[in-house]
């Protein structure tokens, strides 16, 4: 059973998080490397470009890459810091067992063979169905591709699936439906030439820093910004328009938009007659949404909205981005449907400066949800339920129709499923679903329920204290390959350093276990990153997402290749859509119509407050890495309430008071921090911790019926300020951190300067 | 090429500043900074808008913190960077960190020296930009030849300051902001219906 082994003290004793606060050797250390590793930042979907400081086999720290195009050398605080991650105190080195005593270090061998007895025993008892993969798209193309091709024929299940769930998963489903492709349209570089910038739903500054710059040199060259967020982040502190609305209306916005667009007789008419299919259906579906209803619905005066609408409207070139914040609601696809609206009604899209995207959050967003850990898909974007693209599949894969199984269930939905009982094993791998997963306290007692769970992870990350065996992967210097980036730029990542003590890559730990299982047919001939990417390159072929014309070698002498590129001499596509020509089997564009309907949770007189819930820019996802280096605790060593003063007046709250916050899964209690770039009917909590201090423990585990995305933005929630005795011990824990952090700055003697 | 010379300059543009202190983090990783940084970003009012400044030393011609210390300690070299203090000078004395009018020069406890931004020396002279400036996502930072600034950016350098009764000429500029930044954002004010 996967109980925790221990308690959660005893287990930040000995797994952290600890603080890396120095290079190795400290600040004294010879700063002089031995060589320089041109590579791309872990965290998050930018993949900007960096160089590692190698010495002596460790990454010693890091020299920007200004010849890289798409961020010439500069880096956020957390690419700064990444290299922190390496040579690490809490770093996992050896496999660990379960025993009576907690977690105890494994001989590899032993730690394999009952992994995979017990993979053996759950799957003959209860069908290979039973055991499940949840993986992660931090990983590179070749591991999550070999992730997706393990789970299907070394374990024979169906119930695959990953963290882009969480993530973009939304915005693929709207994008696939409305262009046969999910791709951001455009390259970055379209960002900077073009009129009118439409951000919605994304914190940009914090969550994609790099963008920043391509909005500001749009805006230097005359560009307006429009930016849709309930919270006035960064990026909008000096937008020509600031659109703060309700919690879950950005589908009633985009709608009004469309209502005045053609109200107004703004379309594009010879685009839309000529490249897409049902803008009669889109209209009529906004035909009520005037904008005295769009204004009742977002919170938005009329006045705003009209102007929005005509700006949108008017522009010559625009470019319309977005990210989680329309993404994670129960409406998120039909809320990446509304925009997609209001770019084809007015036809500004496969032109320079034209176009669309989402802004991909996670380090492999892009690649990582293309080529086969999704439920429902095979590698080139495949459907996992389409004859021909199975057949392809079966084909590469050397496998029958049979051996291949059909479409698992969602990434909560397994977590449902094992909370009922149903699915009694499970791998994890790149995936911290206790802080992740919305309703903390329901994916706890889901995984305390398994059978037998192993992990694969650099770190005992929260969920991996739920493991029976851990088995120690690589960090991603350790290790090369591709990943794709927000821009569908595919890069190169190469390997720095080699993994410490028996940790291995993740590829060749799957590999072993298929093995181990019998199933080393399809696996014997994987011996290195490049051989799976060979073979990926076979399976995308001809899919969407068509990796077949791209090499290691071509993408290192092109700084990255954009995909689709079929072919050895295709230059790859950095711009889709050209000439209107869309990726549907007639060649157009569809619109979705995208009828209004609420949250699944609104507020009421019991929990009158909306909470959202969103990232800060020193931590990435469930800050399993940087809630591990020093500089980033530093900054943000824990979370807090973002309330605005006139909401806080009402509960008699003052900055850094304990406020207690409740919803219908949870409470919690964390300092206030009283900001008025947040609309008063609204607080937001970042939600990168875990245990005491989760947001994700007020979250609901609504899902989206289309993309199966949680609605991760909008709960109802109460609150009532509390007693400082209330705070939870983890939060001074972590400001003791932060302390530790700050000062360490002792050990640099005179002799340097 | 060294990149310190009359042709580069260094232009600080808070509009574009996001906050998020790649460029405090950068700064101590300098290979001769070991740690410390030397750049300063401060929130100008957290609870009424988003807005953060990044203070990075601004080479006066006339520098003030070398005009005060009583130890001769601080120098100017000919290209116009304003260097740490001379160790074997420096008495820790802060006259340089009280008096300076931007707040830049740190006496660092333990070392009893006066440590600040020389531009990054050791990047420049070989041929790089300084680390902050090259890494800053948002171009707030922004270290470029002087003749390009005026087609990159739409605001105007400023080198030029009164700050109670001194008046000081810098050889790195701040972007003059526009007339109309808001100093306060409120989101109560942009919604309908009231509060």
């Amino acid at each position: 059973m996967s109980q925790l082994p221990n308690s959660l003290e005893e287990l930040r004793r000995a797994f952290g998080p600890h603080l890396n606060l120095a290079p190795p050797g400290g600040w004294l250390a010879d700063p002089v490397p031995d060589k320089l590793v041109k590579t791309h930042c872990c965290f998050c979907g930018q993949q900007c470009g960096i160089q590692l400081k190698v010495k002596d086999n460790k990454v010693v720290g890091f020299e920007p890459w200004e010849e890289f195009p798409f961020n010439k050398g500069k880096l956020c605080p957390k690419g700064v810091k990444r290299y922190l991650q390496g040579n690490h105190p809490d770093r996992l080195t050896k496999a660990l067992m379960r025993d009576e005593h907690g977690f105890a270090e494994s001989n590899w061998d032993q730690a394999m063979a009952h992994t995979a007895a017990k993979i053996q025993e759950i799957q003959a008892k209860h069908g290979p169905h039973s055991f499940a993969v949840l993986s992660g798209v931090s990983m590179s193309n070749e591991k999550s591709y070999l992730t997706g091709k393990f789970a299907r024929l070394g374990l024979g299940t169906r119930n695959l699936d990953y963290n882009g769930r969480l993530c973009m998963v939304a915005a693929g489903a709207g994008n696939k439906r409305a262009f046969g492709v999910d791709r951001a349209a455009n390259p970055w570089s379209d960002i900077e030439g073009t009129d009118l910038i439409w951000v919605q739903g994304s914190n940009i500054a914090e969550c994609s820093p790099i963008t920043t710059d391509y909005i500001w040199r749009a805006r230097d060259k005359g560009a307006r910004l429009i930016v849709v967020d309930p919270r006035i982040t960064p990026i909008a502190r000096t937008a020509d328009l600031v659109l703060p609305l309700k919690p879950g209306s950005d589908c009633a916005l985009n709608n009004g938009i469309l209502h005045l667009l053609n109200k107004w007789n703004l379309i594009d008419w010879d685009f839309v007659e000529a490249h897409t299919h049902r803008f009669a259906e889109a209209v009529e579906a906004v035909k009520d949404c005037t904008p005295h209803w769009t204004s009742n619905l977002t919170g938005l005066p009329v006045e705003a909205i009209e102007k929005a609408a005509r700006w949108w409207g008017e522009a010559k070139t625009s470019m319309l981005l977005h990210a989680r914040g329309i993404e994670h609601q129960s409406k998120g696809a039909d809320n990446v449907s509304s925009c997609i609206n209001m770019v084809l009604a007015t036809g500004r899209i496969g032109r320079p400066f034209c176009g669309y995207g989402t802004i991909t959050g996670q380090g492999n967003g892009q690649g990582g949800r293309e080529h086969g850990h999704k439920c429902d898909q095979l590698p080139g974007n495949r459907d996992i339920e389409n004859p021909e693209h199975r057949a392809h599949i079966c084909k590469v894969w050397n496998c029958t129709d049979e051996e291949l199984p059909r479409k698992g269930i969602t990434a909560q939905e397994i977590m449902n499923a094992i909370h009922a009982g149903e699915i009694k094993g499970l791998l994890l791998l790149c995936f911290n679903p206790v802080v992740s997963l919305p309703d903390t306290e329901f994916t706890r007692e889901a995984l305390s329920k398994l059978e037998f769970m192993v992990g694969m992870d650099f770190f005992l990350s929260e969920s991996m204290q739920y493991a029976d065996v851990v088995l120690p992967s690589a960090l991603q210097e350790e290790d090369e390959g591709t990943t794709t980036s927000a821009e569908g730029r595919v890069i190169k990542i190469n390997k720095a350093v080699d993994c410490p003590g028996d940790a291995k890559p993740d590829w060749e730990i799957m590999v072993d276990l298929a093995k181990r299982l019998g199933k080393g047919r399809f696996f014997d001939h994987f011996d290195s990153s490049r051989s799976i990417f060979e073979e990926l390159r076979k399976a995308s072929s001809g899919g969407t997402a068509d990796y077949g014309g791209i090499t290691y070698e071509k993408i290192e002498a092109n700084m990255g290749v954009f995909w689709p590129c079929p072919t050895e001499d295709h230059p790859g596509t950095p711009r889709l859509f050209e000439g209107g020509k869309f990726f549907h089997p007639d060649g157009k564009a569809k619109f979705y119509p995208t009828p209004w309907r609420p949250p699944m949770e609104v507020v009421d007189e019991q929990f009158p407050i909306w909470l959202t819930t969103g990232r800060v820019v020193y931590h990435y996802l469930s800050g399993t890495q940087t809630r591990r280096i020093g500089f980033l605790v530093e900054q943000c060593p824990h979370p807090y309430l973002e309330i605005h003063p006139r909401l806080a007046e009402r509960y008699g709250l003052a900055e850094g008071d304990p406020v207690e916050i409740e919803s219908r899964r949870g409470a919690m209690v964390l300092p206030a921090k009283l900001v008025t770039t947040i609309r008063p009917d609204t607080v937001f909590i970042p939600y990168h911790w875990t245990s005491k201090l989760a947001a994700n423990q007020l979250t609901a585990r609504h899902l989206d019926p289309v993309s199966k995305i949680p609605e991760y933005k909008v709960s109802a929630v109460r609150i009532r300020k509390t007693t400082p005795d209330r705070f939870s011990p983890e939060l001074a824990e972590l400001q003791r951190m932060a302390f530790e952090a700050r000062s360490n700055q002792s050990d640099i003697p005179e002799q340097v300067f | 090429m060294p990149l310190v010379n009359e042709e580069y300059g260094f232009f600080i543009d808070p509009q574009r500043c996001i906050g998020c202190r790649a460029c405090v983090g950068a700064c101590a990783e300098c290979g001769t900074h070991r740690g410390r940084s030397m750049i300063h970003l401060d929130e100008m009012d957290r609870l009424a808008s988003t807005q953060t400044v990044p203070t990075v030393c601004m080479h006066c011609e006339d520098p003030i913190c070398a005009q005060v210390c009583p130890a001769d300690a601080i120098k100017r070299s000919e290209d116009g960077v304003v260097h740490s203090s001379q160790k074997p000078r420096c008495i820790g004395c802060q006259n340089c960190e009280l008096s300076c009018p931007f707040g830049v020069p740190i006496v660092f406890s333990g070392l009893e020296q006066m440590l600040k931004c020389d531009l990054c020396y050791d990047r420049t002279s070989e041929g790089h930009r300084p680390m902050c400036a090259t890494v800053c996502p948002s171009q707030a930072l922004l270290y470029v030849p002087k003749t390009q600034i005026e087609s990159l950016r739409k605001n105007k350098p400023l080198r030029e300051f009164t700050i109670g009764s001194l008046h000081v000429k810098t050889r790195n500029a701040v972007m003059v902001p526009d007339d109309d930044v808001p100093l306060h954002l409120d989101a109560a004010l942009l919604i309908a219906g009231g509060f």
